[in-house]
């Protein structure tokens, strides 16, 4: 008989979890149905949109086609583990403050990817934001103003940085 | 690469917004661009949208759906699926019996579940409830469908041809016919056989075309075809129903909840009052969740199995629900030596699949759209709207005028081709003044078109670059007849600390319009915007509101909107009189309440309380717009779209980069700048992907790339390196604080702009779109010998 179901031990937005998980379900079932974690979205099914894209391990990986057993040993941050205490992330407060969203389902998407590069590069060139996001698809904004909220945010980032270095 | 979206606007992001170009408002909270509330919730990942909510208890449901084009039903054997691991019920037609099993906003003429045929390949023929989605989708192969192939009809071309196949037999009455004028009823009242495959027939005309060829300096005739779309809302159609106790509630997906109620209570023949549609955070639009869709399905399910039921499509699902309205074009043009038009004549097709959906009205409007905001003497416009064995189409952002007016705008770049005279002239000569009517008996042009090319064209002049070799400019105007028909109300409800509830029955979609509302009740009764809290689409509990679509938010619902505002502020005003027992004149109003003769100011709160009585109460403002008043005359305004692009070629590859995009949102006043640019600049990214990339294609019975791998929308990437966003504000029009609405009017002429850029790069027109690099690179092969 195979295996239909495997106890995992991971952390969602720094939670333990241990659960058992039906092989077949992927991330993005698991973190929207059975943590009720509904901020992270599915729209391509294919990995082609980038809606669904949560970090595992620190990096980027697309929910809807990644199994959830698959995160077993590794934690896994969500657009609900950005913000601290009430206070939004340098990256959300820039997509609202540059209008880098109108409908949103998208956006859940875009912050984590965009996380993902300033966490790896603070301080991205155009080229590397362009080079870096151009696998998260946006039907409303025409992604200029992504472009600029992904500026301010690393802008905003440095100089929290700098502040706590100095 | 170059530099990719340097974006320069009145709002480039940094310090105070809505300043720059634009001339002060003279306003508290409309005319400045304020951070939208609804961007916070969504930012957090705390913004539910329909696929996010659970009903507990609630059953999960998919669909079997046809694996054939057209074909009768001889059989569907369920049994198996029945009895498979989890699965609640299965539901066929028959499983319909007592209720209406049709539906359609203009003609019921679709079918819930096929009833003896299928129309196109992807129909829905079963439905599987089961406990878990994974298991009905186990389930769903389980379900035995017997088909016997009918002939099937896939393009509107082989729909048309003698003898052809039809895809309906009967021909059903219109239901809805409010904006179908000027056109003829698809169907007679009792509903007799069909002859033809004609959905709906438009025809527009005035003047003397024949006699106008003879006398014309130069007659230019041309054809385009516009590719058939998909929109890609990112959140698919979805909706989770409960049918208990003689009441149905239904969250759903929809612009349009008050539609999709009185359809749903037809179905069931249910009154209004016990049918509850609801629309939270939709995740895109675009026209594409106009009307009815997946609502009807989750609701018989609910019905049959008496649980909540939660069905949730994919995107291949969702292109065999809803696609956009592929058409040919062709048009006939005679103009003076001057470059004057003395007459046009437009034949437009639409393919609209299966179902007519809101294609009549697409089709009605496109006939309105083609031909442009110009002085036209000689008119005739054909436009027919053709059933298909195809996935039915409907509404998508610009209602017929993207297809219209990419062959109109083209055909008029040929004309001053052949006239030698220069695309900006042959416009100022043809241009109408504002006030002029383009269409007979209509609202005159509340816009001041040939200011606004001015504008265009002074952007597109500073993005010229140096090097044109392969490079080439264009640019395209129109304008729409927009807002639909004028049937819109709200309601205030005014609480004791002063703070404000609105009551809309407008979807937010993205839009903004859930901000834009809250702007507008903050100005009118000058409180803080945190004080205003906006509820929308609800038919149990907000107002009503006919439809999200046609850019009428802000002029139809927001004018609702003030007159409730207005409302309640008279209401509030007599009660302080009747409180302080002082004459109603000497209380004048001011921000957050109302001063007195005495200098004393009673707030909006203290005058609720002390009228009651008590801590309690709240008083109620309602506003309404009908065909009375500024919105008497149709239509309520006019959309106007004006837009340019520079394009540079690939010789070798074909492949087009658009370099440069400038807008002119021609909007009367701008109630949020910055929503207003980003939808202009959302509008015309969407225009060049139709323009450059988007196209489902058929191939036999179905669409060969039902998918986001091969069906390739903008991505970040192809962000022209020069973007010029403009408003144009001139308080022209009938809404709040003379605002117009906008959201469709840069899409609609870009394609025509691009087809022109690269027609003027390589010195070849084409006759369809999208222009993908083996296109470009065709056309430039066919013209080797000549270079």
């Amino acid at each position: 008989m195979s295996v239909t179901s495997l106890e995992i031990a991971c952390t969602v937005n720094g939670n333990s979890i241990t659960q058992a998980i039906d092989v077949r379900t992927t991330l993005a079932h698991w973190l929207r149905e059975d943590l009720a974690l509904t901020g992270t979205k599915v729209s391509c099914d294919v990995q082609i949109c980038g809606a669904c894209t949560v970090l595992v391990a620190g990096e980027p990986v697309s929910a809807c086609t990644y199994l959830a057993v698959d995160v077993d040993g590794k934690a896994v941050t969500t657009i609900e583990g950005l913000a601290r205490d009430g206070e939004l992330h340098p990256l959300q407060r820039a997509f609202v403050e540059k209008m880098a969203l109108q409908c949103g389902f998208c956006t859940p998407g875009f912050i984590m990817m965009a996380k993902a590069l300033l966490d790896s590069t603070p301080q991205p060139s155009r080229e590397e934001i362009l080079e870096h996001l151009d696998g998260n698809l946006c039907r409303c904004t025409g992604y200029a103003p992504i472009v600029a909220a992904v500026e301010q945010a690393a802008r905003v980032l440095q100089g929290i940085k700098a502040g706590e270095n100095g | 690469m170059a530099d990719v979206g340097q974006i320069s606007s009145s709002l480039d992001g940094s310090g105070e917004h809505g300043q720059g170009a634009r001339q002060e408002s003279g306003h508290a909270y409309v005319g400045h661009s304020v951070l939208r509330p609804d961007l916070l919730e969504k930012v957090t990942g705390a913004a539910v949208y329909c696929v996010d909510l659970r009903r507990s208890g609630s059953a999960s449901a998919k669909i079997v759906r046809s694996t054939r084009a057209h074909a009768r039903i001889l059989a569907i054997d369920t049994d198996a699926a029945r009895s498979a691991p989890g699965v609640v019920a299965v539901l066929t037609c028959d499983t319909l019996t007592g209720l209406c099993s049709r539906f359609g906003h203009i003609v019921a003429d679709h079918e819930i579940l096929a009833n003896g045929k299928v129309r196109y390949y992807g129909e829905p023929v079963a439905l599987v409830v089961a406990e878990t989605e994974a298991a009905a989708a186990d389930a769903l192969e389980l379900v035995q469908v017997e088909y016997e192939d009918l002939p099937a009809v896939i393009t509107a071309e082989d729909a048309l041809a003698a003898g052809a196949v039809l895809v309906h037999e009967v021909d059903l009455p219109l239901l809805d016919v409010d904006n179908l004028s000027p056109g003829e009823g698809a169907g007679s009242p009792e509903g007799g056989p069909r002859v033809d495959n004609v959905a709906h027939e438009v025809t527009l005309e005035w003047g003397d075309v024949d006699a106008a060829w003879e006398s014309a300096a130069v007659v230019v005739e041309s054809s385009m075809h516009f590719p058939m779309l998909y929109a890609y809302a990112m959140e698919p159609y979805n909706a989770i129903a409960s049918y208990a106790n003689g009441r149905l509630e239904v969250d759903s997906t929809a612009q349009h909840p008050f539609m999709v109620r009185d359809d749903l209570a037809r179905v069931f023949g249910l009154p209004l009052s016990a049918v509850t549609v609801r629309a939270p955070y939709l995740g895109g639009g675009y026209g594409s969740k106009s009307y009815t869709k997946v609502e009807p399905l989750a609701a018989v399910a609910s019905w049959h199995v008496g649980r909540p039921v939660k069905l949730v499509l994919d995107v291949e699902e969702s292109i065999y629900t809803t696609r956009v309205d592929s058409a040919v074009v062709k048009v006939r043009s005679a103009l003076d030596a001057d470059g004057r038009f003395i007459a046009r004549e437009f034949d437009i097709v639409m393919d609209s699949g299966a179902y007519a959906d809101n294609s009549p009205l697409v089709i009605a409007k496109s006939v309105n759209r083609c031909f442009g905001p110009y002085r036209v003497p000689n008119l005739r416009v054909r436009g027919r709207s053709i059933y298909t064995n195809t996935s039915p189409a409907s509404s998508y952002r610009g209602f017929g005028a993207p297809q219209g007016v990419l062959a109109g705008e083209t055909n008029l770049e040929r004309a001053a081709e052949e006239l030698g005279i220069d695309s900006a002239e042959i416009r100022r000569r043809n241009l109408v003044q504002p006030g002029e009517e383009i269409l007979q008996g209509k609202r005159g042009i509340d816009a001041d078109l040939p200011a606004d090319l001015e504008m265009l064209l002074s952007a597109l002049k500073m993005g010229e670059p140096s090097n044109t070799k392969w490079y080439g400019v264009g640019f395209a105007c129109s304008a729409s007849d927009a807002g639909a028909f004028p049937v819109s109300t709200a309601a205030v409800r005014v609480e004791t600390d002063g703070s404000v509830i609105v009551l809309s029955g407008s979807t937010e979609m993205g839009q903004g319009s859930r901000s834009l509302l809250g702007q507008i009740a903050a100005e009118e009764f000058g409180i803080e915007l945190r004080q205003v809290a906006v509820r929308q689409s609800d038919t149990g509990s907000t107002a009503y509101e006919r439809t999200t679509g046609a850019s009428r938010t802000t002029t139809l619902a927001g004018l609702a909107l003030q007159r409730a505002c207005a409302d309640a502020l008279s209401k509030m005003r007599a009660m302080a009189a009747e409180v302080e027992n002082v004459d109603i004149d000497t209380i004048t109003q001011c921000p957050g309440g109302f001063s007195l003769e005495d200098n004393r100011i009673l707030r909006y709160g203290e005058i609720v309380k002390k009228w009651f009585g008590a801590s309690a109460g709240e008083v109620t403002g309602v506003g309404t717009v009908r065909r009375s008043g500024v919105t008497k005359q149709m239509p309520p305004f006019w959309e106007i779209g004006m837009v340019g692009v520079g394009c540079r070629i690939d010789p070798e590859t074909g492949a087009v980069t658009v370099e440069q995009l400038a807008t002119v949102g021609d909007v009367g006043f701008a109630i949020n700048p910055q929503a207003v640019e980003a939808q202009d600049l959302g509008a015309a990214t969407q225009g060049l992907g139709l323009s450059l990339f988007e196209e489902l294609i058929y191939d036999g019975p179905q669409v060969v790339n039902p998918n986001l791998v091969d069906y390739r929308i903008p991505r970040m990437r192809d962000l022209p390196s020069r973007i010029d966003l403009m408003l144009a504000e001139r308080r022209d029009g009938v809404g709040p604080y003379g605002a117009k609405g906008s959201g469709e009017g840069s899409l609609n002429p870009i394609a025509a702009a691009v087809v022109t850029a690269v027609a003027r790069a390589i010195g070849r027109w084409p006759d369809r779109i999208p222009l993908t690099p083996e296109r470009v690179w065709r056309l430039i092969s066919d013209r080797t010998d000549d270079e």
